[in-house]
């Protein structure tokens, strides 16, 4: 009979090993669902993770998704870092996006250094005040986080459409929902030429490193840290409670609304209303996945991008339905979640209990 | 002999990852024998009743019970064969009925009657002199009230042995003879009692037999009547520590701490309002608050640490108002503190002893313009390790790791070192083996000599006495007045924990005064 046991020390190996072997049951289970679906499976799974990866276009590319999903996920570590469960990174991304849009739009005639700036300021600001709703919420009238921010994606999601439907709309776009298309000032410099990458890329870079060191160099982080582990001992030391749990929200949502930001004056160029493929949940993976540390997100959010990719690769190629993406998004955090408990327990072969009475035979 | 004997453990071993708890550990309790299971924490005593009790299954020996080879199956089955077991933490449901939560052990067969079951109570509880009303709501009891439900929980399902977990460190001392003479009657029945305890002379007092155990093994058994508590604290701790410390007498100075109709009503339904909390500590000087827990400790030690804040004009350090400064800013006045529960409180249990050093010393320059001077904390954490003896793999493990005793060590050497001028520790020593427990008096002792003013919570009425210059007790929530000790006797301290003093404007209430009649 299997058991789980509780080990007497977290295993260290477990700790990175977890994800990786993660990654390998998300892959078999893949295997069998190509299989199922009577797809050469092998065919499949190479267009899903290296067919994407075949050319300079490709690093390329996936280096435009990571973008946002790291920039989202190292503001969650924060977060999670502090217990605290924010699941709104979407709706701060949204808003992000949207007031940088607004921006944008009004400096249409701008021209100048100081245009992209304020473009890419008004996004963070707008989705550190999202995430700022929550946070007051939680120490003010003690909601749960996860509610409210959940709730506020989806206000987020409605004032992004209310906005693209009516003030935003490009009154030239033939009726559809989307803005006007930004001008040149406002939109973010080019990484590779000829390539879609730009440099929103390395501010996702940095924030993932800065969280780093905010959480191994800095009393603050130090003080996230204790808060996020012990409560009590955090009041018993004296860290203002509300003071850290804000400053978690905003560092999150300034940074999911830079992503947002990013995003509407990088590749996309105008508000749209699909601006975001479900960037601020899927950043919730890779923080898990990348165990809250600066390396572990930044790899993370590359595996993740990728998803992303091959799930429209599979559906060009093999004609496969896009729901391949959130499929192996959720395989993998499923797998994830369970893989974990192997950090904390162990597996033990025990024999059938009651007939070996205990110590008869010494 | 062995035939005859109610329970027999032969050859006991249990191995936990990297600890062997109980090494071939043998122990005889013969039928209506009072045997006293003795040893400091870690010991092996909980793994031991565990085995009795069924909660773990022993690697090897095996278990005798009335005669017989027995697996203990689990709790259920331990109570179905007529074991019983009052834990030091109530397993009680402070929403329901006394009637209630002894049902929900019931066998669903006797759990329906509920009339019936309410007469057995009560007939039960008066035979054994532990007055209960099987109708009131637990969260109403007293501590010691809920200890008879425990134990009259046993007794109707009639336990032929009962094991009780430190029952005597949750009670006054009036109330510790009424428990005792409840033991007493039970055991002249025929049924077999196990007292775990730390307090030797209680021992030497009620029980028939001691067993001592160290280092999961039996390392002596005695008749505790026939020997001193000093031969037996000897076999508990080995030979090589020192048993206990001899206070000097002190020199105090001025007041530094003072507190004026400190009040708070509390918001836990559970928790309880200090009343009007009115002291003067001054440099120099150790002064004791016993009490039984719950009655306001935890509360007082909130307000003095700044957890919770009080008005303006209530507390005052060296003539400033502290009253509203927060717990960093008391630290800064001068204020350390050292609360009861010492892992996820005074210490972040998955925290290495680095990060738990910086938790309340980052005062002490171990932080630069918001930045760790990781340096400097290792440093400091290295010192205290040093000073204090404390016994961990490095400074890098885990609090969690550490035993109570050692993590104590370590939590008051972070406060002191930090030279604090007032001190204030709730029940340093509970749960800490011998050899720490001195290590930490000597600390108070030495901050007392240093000149500060030290405020010791504490429930160890022989810790009180043996260090404290002046002191009172707490009961719901108001303080006695504090006195030198040596004027105070054990019966007038043992009232006044009962809430039997004068207060002024206030009179004592009626169901406190008989509380500690009973």
């Amino acid at each position: 009979m299997l058991s789980l046991e509780r080990r007497a020390v977290d295993s260290r190996l477990m700790q990175w090993g977890s994800p990786v072997l993660a990654l390998l049951l998300t892959i078999l289970t893949g295997l069998v669902l190509f299989w199922a679906l009577g797809k050469d499976p092998l065919a499949a799974l190479g267009f899903f993770f290296l067919v994407p990866l075949s050319d300079t276009h490709g690093w390329a590319e996936l280096g435009l998704k990571m973008a946002p999903l790291l920039l989202c996920a190292a503001g969650l570590t924060v977060c999670y870092r502090t217990r605290i469960w924010n699941i709104g990174a979407e709706g701060q991304f949204v808003m992000g996006a949207l007031w940088a849009s607004v921006a944008a739009l009004k400096l249409s005639d701008a021209t100048g250094f100081w245009v992209l700036p304020v473009v890419l300021g008004a996004g963070i600001i707008a989705g550190a005040l999202w995430a700022w709703l929550a946070a007051v919420l939680k120490t003010r009238f003690h909601c749960n986080e996860i509610l409210t921010t959940i709730m506020l994606n989806y206000i987020a999601l409605n004032l992004l459409l209310y906005a693209v439907h009516g003030p935003l709309r490009d009154p030239m776009g033939f009726g559809f929902p989307q803005s006007e298309m930004f001008t040149a000032s406002a939109l973010l410099p080019q990484l590779i030429d000829g390539t879609r990458l730009h440099i929103g890329l390395l501010f996702a870079l940095f924030a993932a490193v800065a969280v780093g060191v905010l959480f191994t160099r800095t009393f603050i982080g130090f003080q996230l840290n204790v808060l996020g582990q012990d409560g009590r001992a955090a009041a018993f030391a004296g860290f203002g409670e509300r003071r850290l749990i804000w400053l978690a929200f905003l560092i999150a949502g300034g940074l999911a609304g830079l992503a947002g930001a990013s995003e509407v004056s990088g590749p996309i160029r105008q508000l749209i209303p699909q601006v975001s493929p479900g960037y601020g949940y899927t950043a919730i993976i890779v923080v898990f996945l990348g165990r809250m540390q600066a390396v572990g997100i930044i790899l993370a959010s590359a595996l993740l991008a990728l998803t992303f990719m091959g799930g429209e690769m599979l559906q060009i190629a093999m004609n496969m339905p896009k729901a391949i993406t959130g499929l192996f998004q959720g395989l993998l955090l499923f797998y994830l979640l369970t893989c974990d408990a192997f950090i904390h327990y162990r597996l033990r072969l025990r024999r059938p209990l009651p007939s070996a009475a205990i110590g008869q035979e010494a | 002999m062995a035939s005859t004997a109610r329970l027999e453990l032969v050859n006991i071993v249990k191995q936990y990852p990297g600890c062997r708890a109980n090494d071939g550990v043998h122990l005889t309790v013969a039928a209506g024998e009072i045997h006293a299971l003795l040893g400091e924490n870690g010991a092996g005593k909980s793994t031991l009743m565990k085995v009795i009790y069924g909660v773990v299954q022993p690697d090897e020996g095996t278990v005798i019970w009335n005669g017989k080879p027995t697996q203990v199956q689990g709790p259920r089955h331990a109570r179905d064969i007529g074991v019983g077991m009052v834990f030091q933490h109530f397993s009680l449901f402070e929403t329901l009925t006394v009637a209630e939560n002894i049902a929900l052990s019931l066998p669903a067969s006797e759990a329906r009657n509920t009339r019936k079951l309410e007469a057995r109570i009560r007939e039960v509880s008066t035979r054994y002199g532990m007055a209960l009303d099987p109708r009131r709501h637990v969260s109403n009891l007293s501590i010691g009230e809920r200890q008879r439900v425990e134990i009259v929980r046993c007794l109707i399902q009639q336990s032929a042995l009962l094991i009780l977990d430190e029952p005597t460190s949750v009670l006054t001392p009036q109330e510790v003879q009424v428990l005792f003479r409840t033991l007493r009657q039970l055991s002249a029945e025929g049924c077999s009692i196990l007292f775990i305890s730390h307090k030797l002379q209680e021992i030497r007092d009620l029980c028939h037999k001691a067993t001592v155990m160290r280092g999961g093994k039996v390392t002596g058994s005695c008749v505790p009547s026939e020997v001193s508590v000093d031969d037996i604290a000897r076999m508990m701790v080995g030979s090589d520590t020192p048993l206990s410390t001899q206070a000097t007498p002190s020199q105090p100075g001025d007041v530094l701490l003072s507190v004026r109709k400190l009040s708070h009503p509390t918001r836990d339904p559970f928790g309880t309002s200090l009343d009007a909390i009115d002291m003067e500590l001054r440099a120099g000087e150790i002064v004791g608050i016993a009490g039984v827990a719950g009655n306001g400790q935890d509360e007082l030690l909130r307000a003095l640490s700044g957890e919770r804040r009080s008005e303006a004009g209530c507390l005052s350090i060296g003539g400033k108002d502290i009253g509203q400064a927060g717990p960093a800013q008391r630290r800064q006045a001068g204020v350390a503190v050292v609360p009861e529960e010492r892992l996820g409180r005074g210490a972040v249990p998955g925290m290495s002893l680095v990060s738990n050093t910086l938790l309340t010393a980052y005062g002490r320059g171990l932080v630069k313009r918001g930045w760790v001077r990781s340096a400097k904390v290792r440093e400091y954490a290295a010192h205290i390790r040093e000073r204090f003896d404390v016994r961990s793999a490095s400074i890098d493990s885990t609090a969690a790791s550490l035993s109570g005793g050692n993590l104590q060590k370590f939590i008051i050497g972070r406060e002191a070192l930090q030279q604090p001028r007032l001190m204030v520790a709730s029940h340093p020593t509970w749960g800490v083996d011998v050899g720490s427990a001195v290590a930490i008096h000597e600390a108070l002792i030495r901050l007392r000599d240093q000149g500060a003013a030290v405020l010791l919570i504490s429930e160890d009425l022989d810790e009180l006495y043996q260090l404290c210059d002046r002191m009172g007790a707490l009961c719901s929530g108001r303080l006695s007045p504090l006195v030198p000790t040596s004027e105070l006797g054990i019966e007038q301290l043992g009232q006044w924990m009962a809430g039997e003093f004068p207060q002024p404007g206030t009179a004592p209430s009626a169901t406190e005064v008989t509380h500690a009649v009973a």
